[in-house]
């Protein structure tokens, strides 16, 4: 067997392959829930974090940076072993789905906040202070005037930190979750061939190319005219 | 009007001892401001004179130190107001014009009418397009303010403040951002407004305008009030040696 044909049998190795799509494809929808799930409540709790911040009060402020400096510090990896090795040791049990999800969530909350925050700030104080001469109040200007122009200047770099935290669902694979990387790892392992790695490469691009397309097509979308 | 503090009726604006620092600067130091209705103050000064702070205490943009201010019987600094309901009585326009981006001219318009006044989408739509049909925008009312001149933009947010029917004016600066050539058509508004009857403070530099519209000119400096009156006096024969200097100063230009 020559070279080529040894990497051809290694990693596109079709019977493998159709052995091992069905598990892999299990894994990509285990992949789209968790990632969905990440994506929902770190946005959200992030975006609610940055609202927050604005009210200006001094002592939950010191509260939400140092949450935010934490989990923007701290590698994904080890939150997700800590809360799935520790906490059971605390008495409460977690699954791997679970603190994949928990802990992603917190990463990208902290980083969302972190970016939902920079832009109410880049909104000129003038914006804040013709709203309130008109007689809108605090929150009424934020929902309103603030946030959907601080929003459209977050798009680009809140889709780039969505995606690369998204991708790290990956690192569940190391707590027993079945996602796409998961599968395909056990998959080589049962089979002794890394064709399916091959196969979780692949799903990982069909997952995450239309995430790209979408994210730059959101871009076009909320620019205002000019 | 024939001098300062007017008497009767009783004034619309009545600020009183009005003080505000930054750290340890005061930039105004007990300063009295009282405006007639339908009348037309002009406040001047050097920059840094505290012009600008006094006007944006005038709706609580700034909080004084101290002092007290009525708007329209209004209490403005008590706690017990509801800012947010003194601020419709009371229209702003800023030096940059600060239209709201993501929105038509029609759309700035519209959002406080529906907000604030609780107007369904159909009023305030069509109170929207009178109020910029009025400053003479009927063609770019579905215009976003980036495809609008400064000019324009300017008339938008006049158009967005005299919506809401204030009982006063206040225009900090309003032409100061402008190209040259923008400068009238804006002015224009404004005397238009003033022909309504509408109620007005305005701080600028458009010393023509002052002369030609003004019922009184407050000349400030370091703070203080200096000296205040009519325009032909203030700009004529004026009693402080600082408003002496200060209009020779800008008559160069």
């Amino acid at each position: 067997m020559g070279g080529f044909e040894s990497f051809l049998f290694s990693f596109f190795n079709p019977k493998v392959m159709a052995t091992y799509l069905p598990m892999i494809a299990q894994g990509f929808g285990l992949t789209i829930v968790l990632a969905l799930l990440i994506v929902v409540s770190g946005l959200i709790s992030g975006l609610a974090l940055a609202v927050l911040r604005s009210f200006g009060l001094r002592v939950l402020n010191w509260g939400i940076i140092f949450v935010v400096d934490l989990f923007r510090a701290l590698p994904p990896l080890v939150i997700i072993v800590l809360l799935f090795f520790g906490l059971p040791a605390a008495g409460i049990s977690i699954s791997g789905f679970a603190a994949t999800w928990l802990s992603l969530s917190l990463v990208l909350m902290a980083f969302a906040e972190e970016i939902f925050w920079a832009g109410i700030t880049a909104v000129p104080k003038g914006q804040w202070e013709a709203a309130r001469s008109t007689g809108l109040t605090f929150l009424q200007t934020l929902r309103m005037v603030v946030l959907p122009q601080a929003l459209r200047i977050t798009i680009p770099p809140l889709t780039n930190r969505t995606i690369a935290i998204t991708k790290g669902t990956a690192l569940g694979s190391v707590v027993g979750v079945a996602e796409i990387l998961g599968a395909a790892q056990s998959g080589m392992a049962f089979s002794g061939n890394p064709s399916p790695l091959t196969l979780g490469a692949i799903a990982y691009l069909i997952l995450f190319i239309p995430v790209v397309a979408f994210g730059r097509w959101v871009e076009t979308r909320f620019a205002w005219k000019r | 009007m024939t001098n300062a503090a007017p008497s009767s009726p009783r004034p619309i604006i009545d600020a009183h001892g009005l003080w505000k620092r930054f750290g340890n600067l005061a930039v105004l130091k007990g300063v009295d401001l009282r405006v007639a209705e339908r009348e037309l103050v002009f406040i001047i000064g050097p920059s840094g004179s505290g012009k600008s702070t006094l006007l944006r205490c005038l709706n609580r943009l700034e909080e004084p130190d101290d002092g007290s201010i009525h708007v329209d019987g209004i209490e403005l600094l008590s706690p017990k107001t509801d800012i947010n309901a003194a601020r419709r009585r009371i229209g702003m326009v800023f030096q940059s014009f600060n239209l709201y981006p993501h929105m038509t001219a029609r759309q700035n318009v519209m959002l406080a009418l529906r907000k604030v006044l609780g107007k369904d989408k159909a009023e305030a739509g069509e109170i929207a397009a009178r109020a910029l049909t009025r400053v003479g925008l009927a063609e770019r009312m579905e215009h976003y303010p980036a495809q609008l001149s400064g000019g324009q933009q300017q008339r938008v947010a006049i158009a967005r403040a005299i919506a809401l029917e204030p009982r006063v004016m206040l225009f900090d600066e309003p032409t100061s951002a402008l190209d040259p050539e923008l400068v009238g058509g804006v002015l224009n508004v404004m005397r238009e407004l003033r022909q309504d009857g509408m109620t007005m403070v305005v701080v600028s530099h458009e010393m023509a305008f002052a002369r030609a519209a003004a019922d009184r000119v407050v000349f400030m400096a370091d703070g203080e009030k200096l000296e205040e009156g009519p325009p032909a006096q203030i700009f004529g024969a004026p009693q402080h040696e600082r408003t002496r200097a200060f209009i020779r100063q800008i008559d160069r230009h």
